[in-house]
């Protein structure tokens, strides 16, 4: 049965993980292969890189980053952030990388959505989605926005999934903006409501503070998969009582790393 | 020495790199001339039916491909290496495979309220003797489309995913899986290092 993944997200900045990994036995936890591989033994699923880098030059540096993963663990990952143009999401698939993931570039030319899935595959096509709740007219609605949730877009997340769906993309990953960074858990509602819409797996994002969390998204969020950030690496829990607590609660999981 | 067949189809690099973990030498190649000396040939791959065998074609490596099979020299399929095995593959529209096995080459049953692409780590059921001796039995998957072989004798493994689907075969000395075995850490090395040890 295919097992729910829990994914790791690392923030990469000019080549360095940020945002600190709290692994004792790291000589440089900022060293994005040690850290890639410290996750592969502690029996994470995949791996996504998110780079944050903000000036176009430190661009080159992901690449060699994406080459020397791919060379040393032997599991697959995504690479996201800043991908613009079909080239751009080639050359990381080229280094090593699994999948790209997209997001503003997504809604401001969604052909490139079917440009990448025609060149790499569907399978290797992520597309990130991120909603927040507002109201309008005096009515919820789940808006897509962009740039960290500081630029609204107009597009509902639900209907914006199904289309990101029929053109190409493989993958959803939900990051619901009120919660992320909150610890107060995954916004059940919304990822319910976009994992039934579309026939792709979706991660589920945003919000993560306990295993039980992470198993909630999956149960009651409908996820397929569950991408956490802080809570792993700030050492709050391992990738080994995330999957105890699924197995425990008979969520398919791939058994931790013996 | 393992060749791994180049025919445009990603990167490369993390399966060579597998092997060289396990201490084999591995060169990528896409010269059909060095496809036809090989001894040991790899063929991975990423992406659609029809374009990995119009790249296949166009780089002249259909006909040593097909001869290395016939022959029964020691050959590894990964994922669409596996798939263009056979005759036919239905991923937008009816395409011709290499067709040294019998069967198509079919999408997921989405009926079955399962999500496609098949995305992640499932178990996989081996049959007969393709067991692999120590290896776990998790293996990292990513596909739309899997093979459903005329000839029951070839399916050296099954997987459960809204019913079963065959995730490996095998034929002498050939041996495919729809998993990808340089994505699935420990397992799926073991798997890499038994083929670089039968000869």
């Amino acid at each position: 049965m295919l097992a729910k993944r829990i994914i790791p997200c690392l923030d990469v900045d000019r080549g360095r993980v940020v945002k600190g990994t709290k692994f004792l036995d790291l000589v440089d936890a900022g060293d994005p292969v040690a850290v890639a591989a410290r996750y592969e033994a502690a029996g994470a699923d995949e791996l996504v890189f998110l780079d944050i880098t903000a000036s176009h030059e430190g661009r080159g540096i992901m690449l060699d980053v994406v080459r020397r993963v791919s060379e040393t663990v032997f599991m697959p990952f995504t690479v996201g952030g800043g991908i613009r143009t079909l080239d751009d999401a080639a050359r990381l698939v080229q280094a090593g990388a699994e999948k790209v993931s997209i997001n503003s570039a997504a809604v401001r030319t969604p052909e490139l959505v079917t440009a990448i899935a025609g060149r790499l595959g569907s399978c290797a096509t992520v597309v990130n989605i991120d909603p927040k709740r507002v109201l309008k007219d005096g009515r919820e609605v789940w808006e897509v926005f962009v740039n960290g949730g500081r630029v609204p877009t107009g597009l509902e997340a639900v209907a914006w999934a199904r289309e990101v769906e029929r053109l190409g993309a493989g993958e959803i990953v939900l990051t619901c903006m009120d919660r992320d960074g909150t610890r107060e858990g995954y916004d059940l509602e919304i990822t319910a409501a976009v994992s039934r819409a579309v026939g792709i797996p979706v991660v589920a994002s945003g919000g993560a503070g306990s295993p039980e969390h992470l198993a909630d998204a999956v149960e009651r969020g409908g996820a397929d998969a569950v991408l956490a950030a802080g809570i792993f690496h700030f050492g709050q829990c391992t990738i080994r009582q995330v999957k105890e607590l699924f197995e425990s609660r008979g969520i398919p999981v791939r058994p931790p790393a013996r | 020495m393992v060749t791994i067949v180049d025919y445009g189809s990603g990167n490369l690099r993390s399966v060579q790199k597998a092997f060289e973990r396990l201490g084999a030498e591995a060169r990528i190649t896409d010269d059909p001339e060095v496809v036809a000396k090989a001894g040991r040939v790899v063929l991975p791959g990423v992406g659609a039916f029809g374009d990995a065998m119009r790249a296949l074609h166009a780089r002249g490596l259909v006909e040593p491909l097909v001869a290395h099979v016939r022959a029964d020299k020691p050959f590894f399929g990964i994922c669409m290496g596996l798939q263009l095995l056979f005759e036919t593959g239905l991923e937008g529209g009816r395409h011709e495979g290499l067709g040294v096995l019998p069967g198509e080459v079919v999408r997921f049953d989405v009926s079955a309220g399962t999500k496609v692409p098949h995305m992640g780590w499932n178990t996989v059921a081996w049959r007969g003797g393709s067991q692999p001796a120590d290896a776990g039995d998790w293996y990292y998957f990513v596909h739309s489309y899997h093979a459903r072989p005329k000839d029951d004798s070839l399916v050296a493994a099954v997987t459960d995913y809204g019913g079963e689907f065959c995730s490996a075969v095998s034929r002498g000395r050939l041996f495919a899986t729809q998993f990808h075995p340089e994505k699935s850490q420990a397992a799926g090395l073991e798997l890499l290092a038994r083929f670089i040890g039968r000869d």
